[in-house]
Formats: C-alpha cells, structure tokens, sequence
C-alpha cells in the first residue's frame, strides 16, 4: 500500500518535463535513460561527454534531496532475485524496444510519435500482467 | 558549458523522480495493480511530464537547429517493427517485477546501494547481452 500522492507526483512530472524539453530545445536530443546508459557502458559519450553528466547529475541530486527533506514516498523494494530477473529483462528490453519509460513514455509520446506510443501501451500492459500473475495469481508478497 | 546544462538536466530529471515517488518500487508495482492497491500517482508524472516536455519539442521544430548542437537527433518516424513490440513487451515484465526502470534506478542507487547495484548490474549485462546476440 503506497499512498496516492496526486500533488508531488504531478510536480516531479513538471520537472521530468521540463528536463526533457529544455534537451529538445539546447541539444536536439531526446530524454532517454536506457539509451544514454547504453551510449556510456559503450564509452561513446557524445558530443561534449553530455551523457555522463546527465548521469551524475541524476545519480547526486536525490541523495542531496534526501539530506534537505527525507522522502515523503519511502522506499520498498522487491527482493534480490525480483531486482535481478527484473534488471537483467529491462536492460535486454530497452534495448531491443529502443526505449524504456522516459524515452517511449515521456519523450515519445510527447512528440506524438507512432512507435513510442506503441512501446509504452506495451511494457504498461505487460507489467499490469506481469503484477497481476506475481500478486493475484501466484499469491506474491512483492 | 555542454556538461553543466547537462548537470543540471540530469538535476532535474533526478529531483523529478525523487519528488514523484518513482525511486519506490512500491509505488511502481502499486501503480500497476490496478485489481490491488492501485495507485494512480504515475499518470500524474506522466500527465505533468508529456505536456511539458511537448512545449519543448514545438519549440525545437520551429528552429533551424538546436541552440547548442548543430543538428538534431530526434528520431523521425519509423516503423513498428517486431524488436519495437517484443522488446517493450520484455521491458514491461522486467518494470512489474522490480518496480524499477533505468531511471529511478538510477536516481535512487546512491539512496539504497545495496538494493539497487545488483539491479544495475543485471540490467548493464542484459543491455550487453543484446550487444552480444542482435548486433
């Protein structure tokens, strides 16, 4: 049980947004965290290294929120095998799919692209799927 | 120059997910147990996000170029191919059963190290293992 937290999440959205547009408008690049964490494990920053940067700046700015103002939302986690099946079939996925949530969900559909907004009916409804089988069917804690 | 603005886009998208809740798997799982705890805060992300990030990219299309790079890489069109399908779909049963995507993976591994390394080390070698089998 998580609670409903309409306000924060609509403002984080408003920032996520504004991290993506301001992308469009300076880079002509598009938000996409599988792709840009591809791009860098390949050591092919980039113009400018722009890519890593993006990086540690998402890698830092939580942990120095979180010594300004703890977490309202707290932080549940699955197990390690959950955290390692799921990993291993998300960074597979990406991949193939060209695209995970922010690419496909928030940049993609932004632009109103065809392909983007297939990706994302299809990882929501797999995922749907995937939690109704683990909790509903197979009685799963997680 | 390049790397600040990118700092600070990283900032942004990072304090974004923080400030939404998305680095709690919980929330994730919950938002996607739509028969259970359904928690519907994901479309407000989405609904804040999308509309923004849209404003930015009409901005773009109305410019030669982007201000800082002389061409721009958003893709054009394209095809829903196979990859695109089965891909997303794999992606999808990845997200439910960790409640984690590479963002807020991410975003919350220097908050819980112990939980999410071993996540981004599974999704580096599933990322390799395409590498390794599609090209």
């Amino acid at each position: 049980m998580t609670e409903f937290t309409p306000v924060l999440s609509l403002s984080g959205g408003l920032l996520i947004g504004l991290s993506a547009a301001a992308a469009f408008v300076l880079f002509g690049r598009v938000i996409g965290v599988s792709g840009i964490v591809a791009r860098t494990s390949d050591f092919d920053f980039g113009e400018g290294s722009w890519r890593p940067f993006f990086l540690l700046g998402l890698i830092l700015t939580p942990l120095i929120l979180s010594l300004v103002a703890p977490s309202p939302h707290g932080f549940e986690p699955m197990g390690l095998i959950p955290m390692l099946v799921g990993g291993f079939l998300v960074g597979y996925g990406s991949r193939v799919g060209s695209g995970c949530t922010s690419g496909h969900g928030i940049c993609g559909i932004s632009r109103l692209s065809k392909r983007s907004i297939v990706a994302t009916c299809t990882f929501m409804t797999t995922a749907v799927l995937t939690v109704f089988v683990i909790r509903h069917l197979m009685g799963g804690a997680s | 120059m390049i790397q600040v603005i990118a700092l600070v886009l990283g900032a942004l998208f990072g304090a974004g997910l923080y400030i939404a809740g998305m680095t709690n798997p919980a929330k994730i799982v919950n938002f996607l147990d739509i028969a259970g705890t359904w928690d519907p805060s994901l479309i407000f992300v989405m609904g804040g996000g999308i509309p923004v990030a849209a404003i930015g990219f009409i901005m773009l299309r109305r410019r030669a170029r982007p201000v800082i790079f002389a061409d721009s890489q958003v893709p054009q069109g394209g095809e829903i191919d196979r990859p695109l399908v089965l891909g997303s779909a794999v992606f999808g049963i990845g997200w439910g059963i960790s409640g984690l995507c590479p963002g807020p993976a991410f975003a919350s591994v220097l908050l819980e190290p112990g939980v999410i390394i071993p996540y981004l080390v599974a999704l580096v070698l599933g990322s390799l293992a395409y590498e390794r089998f599609h090209r």
